[in-house]
């Protein structure tokens, strides 16, 4: 059996606090993410898929519940102890990497996730070798532009950078929110594609939201449908790869 | 002659002002109001720490603390307070502006007779006004050595990043809002040593000399790029010391041309709305060659 590494357990997020227009977001919410879970997670607008992420990075508060990290209880940790365990892709390019900063700038930031910055020489150099090997495993070129400052990259060179910087330091968890739904669909598969290669040799634990009910079925080994703030459905394994495009299908329609 | 070599001297001096600003203007990416509170707050804390018999180089390590701690104010202002930069450090210079009388007792302190950093005797065995470059000169290239060392270390990578894209730093864990605290405070701190420097330079400390060090501040940073373009981050703190002693050399041809040392603050002013609107006047101009070309083509 599987340990997991990380328990939601009966979260609730609400906003308008103590206002007439009070309303909860998660109800109740419930899920185990288990070593080698690579979760797709589909739902519709507003099924509060992104809350979730942002309960589990430490970017809202919660309202009741608990957070586990392998049987530790982490829900007041902040969001930036987090970034011990976790990393994150956001969905907007411009989000995930620095912009005036080079590649390999970047890349050394992500190295040293969640550690302490201290007062010693970057080591830049040293690096260098390690992480142009790193970035030509993206088949874009990045690793032709190791020296670029990251605003001049291409919308596709910048999110596979975000992401080689979310795995540069091994996470229990990451956490990909929609992380190629801003690129052309050519861009995106291959985005995708990279991903879903890495996690897998990797064995790494992850939790990617996306849109397009195709990728939800074809990437990652467990599939969840939320839906009003609880977990609607959650396929693992075998059941996962059974489900069809109509069966996922259903639970869109109102 | 002399007149260039002070122009000089006041620049390099003025420079450290530009440096500190540097680093909160463009590195953090935000306006920091406090330096026109910390400017007189160091001078006023040298001056006074001189005339009760403090060695002017303690006395201006003393305005280097003085100017860290109206930096953490605003500083914790700003992160934990959440009151908006501007503000911060808005209600910071004010604050300071009543303790600069209370530290000095009155408005203006004069250094008649007292020792300085400038009646050092190395430096006071140099020809007028050389003295000043010198110890410009000696300042600007530690705190320059300094900062490069410091940007390149991990924390320092850590700071650059919170000024870039604070979410994406936040997401690696790098504690942010320290990071606009130790910035703060050093670029503060700075302000502190040029207001120590520029006192003990003019021989008083007077209670309205930071009216108009923002605009000072401002125009060596944008000056310098304006001046030099494109260049590495280490490059750009060079080219601020630089754009400094052009600021200072634009300011001694103005008051050449007949101007008065009173119209010094619309002046910069005005030097400094110019440089920044440059870009603007660039792209008419280039607007303009781009037609003429059109018509000949034509032809």
């Amino acid at each position: 059996m599987t340990k997991p590494i990380l328990v939601l357990k009966d979260i609730v997020t609400l906003v308008n606090k103590g206002t007439s227009s009070e309303t909860r977001i998660l109800k109740d919410l419930n899920l185990t993410i288990n070593d080698g879970d690579f979760i797709t997670i589909v739902g519709a607008n507003g099924a509060g898929k992104s809350t979730l992420f942002n309960v589990i990075g430490g970017n809202l508060p919660i309202d009741a519940g608990k957070l586990l990290l392998h049987e530790t209880d982490i829900t007041n940790e902040s969001e930036e102890e987090r970034t011990k365990f976790l990393s994150r892709v956001f969905q907007d390019p411009k989000l995930g990497t620095a912009p005036r900063m080079t590649v390999a700038e970047n890349l050394l930031l992500a190295l040293n996730r969640g550690a302490k910055r201290r007062l010693k020489p970057r080591q830049l150099k040293q690096h260098m070798n390690e992480f142009t090997k790193l970035a030509a495993t993206m088949n874009n070129g990045l690793e032709n532009r190791m020296d670029t400052a990251t605003g001049d990259l291409s919308g596709g060179q910048r999110q596979a950078l975000s992401f080689l910087m979310a795995t540069l330091k091994r996470p229990d968890v990451i956490l990909l929110d929609e992380h190629t739904a801003a690129l052309d669909p050519r861009t995106s598969q291959e985005l995708l594609h990279a991903t879903n290669q890495r996690i897998n040799e990797d064995n790494l634990t992850a939790l990617m939201i996306t849109h397009h009910l195709e990728d939800a079925l074809k990437y990652g080994n467990r599939l969840v449908v939320l839906d009003d703030g609880q977990i609607k459905a959650d396929f693992k394994g075998p059941d996962k790869q059974k489900l069809t495009m109509e069966q996922l299908y259903q639970y869109f329609e109102v | 002659m002399n007149l260039i070599v002070s122009a000089i001297g006041q620049g390099l001096l003025w420079a450290i002002l530009g440096l500190g600003l540097f680093l909160t203007f463009r590195i953090l990416d935000f306006p920091d109001m406090t330096v026109e509170g910390t400017f007189p707050l160091g001078a006023a804390v040298a001056v006074t720490a001189i005339v009760h018999g403090m060695s002017p180089l303690m006395a201006t390590l003393l305005a280097f603390v003085a100017g860290m701690i109206a930096g953490l104010i605003t500083g914790l202002l700003y992160t934990k307070g959440k009151i908006p930069i501007l503000l911060a450090g808005i209600l910071t210079m004010t604050a300071a502006y009543s303790i600069n009388l209370r530290i000095m007792g009155k408005s203006n302190t004069s250094l008649l007779g007292q020792k300085t950093l400038l009646k050092a005797k190395f430096l006071a065995s140099l020809p007028t006004y050389f003295d000043s470059v010198l110890l410009g000169m000696i300042v600007i290239a530690v705190i320059t050595i300094i900062l490069i060392f410091f940007l390149q270390t991990d924390l320092g990578q850590a700071f650059i990043a919170t000024g870039d894209n604070e979410k994406m730093a936040k997401s690696l864990g790098i504690h942010t809002d320290n990071m606009k605290n130790m910035g703060l405070m050093v670029s503060n701190g700075m302000v502190g040593v040029c207001g120590a420097l520029i006192a003990q330079s003019n021989g008083y400390a007077d209670i309205n000399m930071g009216i108009g060090t923002i605009v000072i501040a401002l125009a060596s940073i944008i000056i310098g790029e304006v001046a030099f373009g494109e260049l590495t981050l280490n490059q750009r703190l060079v080219a601020v010391t630089l754009g400094s002693i052009i600021y200072r050399l634009i300011l001694l041809a103005v008051l050449q041309l007949g101007f008065s040392a009173n119209d010094l603050n619309v002046l910069s002013s005005i030097v400094l709305a110019l440089c920044m609107m440059l870009p603007q006047f660039k792209k008419a101009l280039h607007l303009d060659h781009v037609l003429s070309k059109g018509v000949k083509v034509d032809d």
